[in-house]
């Protein structure tokens, strides 16, 4: 894992006291809160429903049993004893009080973390692949390299001032488990047929109110030169974004309006002339980043098997773990989405107990989904069992990985000020209902927003649910055949929306259409690509 | 009616205008006809409240009751997490909300 050095540690303490000196003005009365708002802001403070919320950032969604328990004792000290994990991989407090936001950043900051740009038009928190270092299909960690942006992009004065805030993910591998194309610029590592690495880039996507597939700029950046094109990606952006209409102000609108050529021209010319200025992190920088992911001390000739006689113990394995690169070991994703619970959320002790997992068994290490889970990323096979019966006597043993259970939420109209229904309720109702049958259903992956900027990312949802507000009524709009894999698809609004309970009917009715069509083994959305709209539309509305 | 809702400055916590002060709890809320900007401007100036507006209500036998769903949620908490509702002993006070 990245360890902070004396400059990024002074950084981070000089925010916190800078920050605790402007909430100081603030509560003294010496700024107004339209002179506060940008400040607190830039700090991840955000004023919500119920209170302040706290967005914390998990660089590429990777933690150390220390930070995982920093954040455990942060729900336990500040909030009301729980955090909601994001699909920005990040955590959420919901009851923040403005008094204690500086203390809570000083806390952070003991365990080299921050909130600094989880809000603002500015570069948030780069994204990545949760098994990175892991995977088996993976051609390098793409850790580093999402650490080299967040260096770069962390208080860069060119791009605090962005038309409209801008999200970067990197992967590493042909399977885009990242959902690496609706992102402003997707970054997928690679070898070309030299050997050599680089960088293929993918600018423009998006979800949101014009959901938008990111088209591939450039299928290979030399890899010591990335830092550069991302910098012209965003200066041409910065140039010309719209900065009059914020519905219009996404990288996803220009690259459109230009179009994906012209867009891409403009980008080269730029690129060409960055190139004569010098502007890439130095080689050295990359490497020493580079060293402070190498393999934990993994062991040879570990049991390459492990024991399934306990069938709720074989099923969790066979469901919520994923092969590793080593033998003798396996990546285990804990489910945050028990049925009937908020996707995402934990308890204090929930999260501290992960934590201590990790320390134990997992060469400390965690890594926070875009799905709103967790990942011990290096389980020995011998020590699986043992792992799972902490989890499942914590509450956290569900085995429903990618399973219709497994929903991704938004906190919705219960806790965002910019929601128009409630989502938590509706993924409460519809895991209640179809967990005792979503082995039979298989993958499902469905995803649930409360409004159309999409935090949910329904449109990316093999099943998308959007909460709209229709006359002071919520309403529930359905989509089919989204996906945010290397086959990137927008889900298909299926007709008029539906109450609270018939969006979950009308889920159900959708599930029926797939086990009465589906093929061999063919998925959810195999079935739905294959047979089209109409037999659903059928079921749906008759 | 019109009332007015707000956040307190330094918790954060949902209040409403008594005709007084701030309160926590909905059911305290008066009618401001006309009095709004006036009372948002003072009390927003003396830090007593933060991002405060004014919203449609109505008032019945049961009390104040915003018209809007959203702001029925802030009076009475998540409707998924009863224990953290200003009614947490009450299963059905989230009935009021929908």
């Amino acid at each position: 894992m990245y360890k902070y050095d004396t400059y990024d540690q002074a950084m981070v303490d000089a925010r916190v006291a800078e920050f605790r000196d402007q909430v100081h003005r603030r509560l003294e009365g010496h700024i107004t809160e339209d002179q506060f708002k940008p400040l607190r802001l830039m700090n991840g403070l955000y004023l919500q429903l119920h209170a302040y919320m706290l967005r914390v950032a998990v660089p590429y969604g990777t933690l150390s049993s220390a930070q995982m328990r920093m954040l455990g004792d942060i729900a336990d000290k500040y909030d009301r004893g729980y955090g909601h994990f994001t699909t920005r991989q990040n955590i959420q407090y919901n009851w923040i009080k403005l008094e204690e936001a500086p203390d809570i950043l000083a806390d952070l900051a003991t365990v080299e973390m921050h909130a600094i740009q989880t809000s603002g038009n500015c570069i948030r928190n780069t994204t990545s692949d949760q098994y990175a270092g892991a995977a088996a299909d993976e051609v390098v960690d793409p850790r580093p390299y999402a650490e080299l942006i967040r260096q770069w992009s962390t208080f860069h004065p060119e791009f605090n001032f962005l038309p409209r805030k801008f999200k970067m993910a990197v992967i590493a591998s042909e399977t885009d488990r990242a959902a690496m194309r609706l992102h402003d610029i997707g970054i997928r590592i690679l070898r070309n047929a030299a050997g050599a690495l680089g960088a293929a880039f993918y600018v423009g996507g998006g979800m949101g109110r014009t959901p938008m597939i990111a088209p591939c700029i450039r299928d290979f950046v030399p890899i010591d030169q990335m830092i550069t094109y991302s910098e012209a990606c965003l200066r041409v952006y910065n140039r010309y974004g719209r900065r009059d209409n914020k519905y219009k102000a996404r990288i996803k609108i220009l690259v459109h309006e230009l179009g994906k050529d012209e867009y891409t021209r403009q980008v080269e010319a730029e690129f060409a002339h960055l190139l004569t200025q010098n502007i890439e992190p130095p080689g050295a920088e990359l490497e020493r980043i580079a060293a402070m992911f190498a393999d934990p001390p993994f062991e040879a000739g570990v049991p390459d098997s492990f024991e399934r006689s306990d069938p709720a113990f074989a099923l969790w394995a066979d469901t919520n773990c994923l092969p590793h690169k080593r033998p003798g070991y396996i990546a285990v994703t804990i489910s945050l989405k028990p049925a009937g619970g908020i996707p995402g959320d934990a308890s204090a002790d929930q999260i501290r107990l992960m934590a201590d997992l990790a320390r134990d068994y997992s060469f400390d290490e965690l890594r926070v989904t875009h799905a709103q889970n967790i990942v011990l990323p290096h389980v020995r096979k011998a020590d699986l069992y043992a792992v799972w019966q902490r989890l499942e006597a914590a509450g956290l043993g569900t085995a429903n990985l990618d399973r219709i259970g497994d929903i991704i939420a938004c906190p919705g109209l219960d806790y965002c000020s910019l929601a128009n229904a409630r989502s938590i309720p509706v993924a409460q109702k519809i895991s209640q209902r179809l967990a005792p049958r979503e082995q039979e259903i298989g993958e499902l992956k469905l995803k649930i927003s409360g409004c159309i900027n999409a935090c949910g990312h329904h449109h990316a949802g093999h099943i998308g649910i959007l909460g709209v507000d229709r006359k002071g009524v919520e309403n529930y709009q359905l989509s089919l055949g989204g996906c945010e894999g290397a086959d990137t698809s927008l889900g298909q609004i299926t007709g008029p929306g539906f109450d609270e309970d018939g969006i979950v009917d009308a889920v159900e009715k959708a599930t029926q259409v797939y086990l009465a069509n589906k093929q061999g083994s063919e998925r959810f959305l195999d079935t739905y690509r294959r047979v089209g709209m109409a037999p659903f539309k059928e079921a749906l509305y008759g | 009616m019109k009332i007015l809702t707000g956040n307190d400055l330094k918790t954060g916590a949902v209040t409403w205008w008594d005709g007084v002060q701030w309160s926590l709890h909905v059911e305290d809320a008066v009618d401001v006809g006309e009095h709004a900007d006036t009372i948002l401007a003072r009390e927003s100036a003396a830090r007593r409240v933060n991002a405060a507006y004014a919203i449609e209500a109505a008032k019945d036998e049961d009390g104040v009751r915003p018209a809007h769903i959203k702001d029925r949620i802030r009076a009475l908490g998540p409707t998924v997490r009863a224990d953290l509702t200003l009614k947490p002993a009450d299963p059905d006070a989230g009935n009021w909300v929908i």
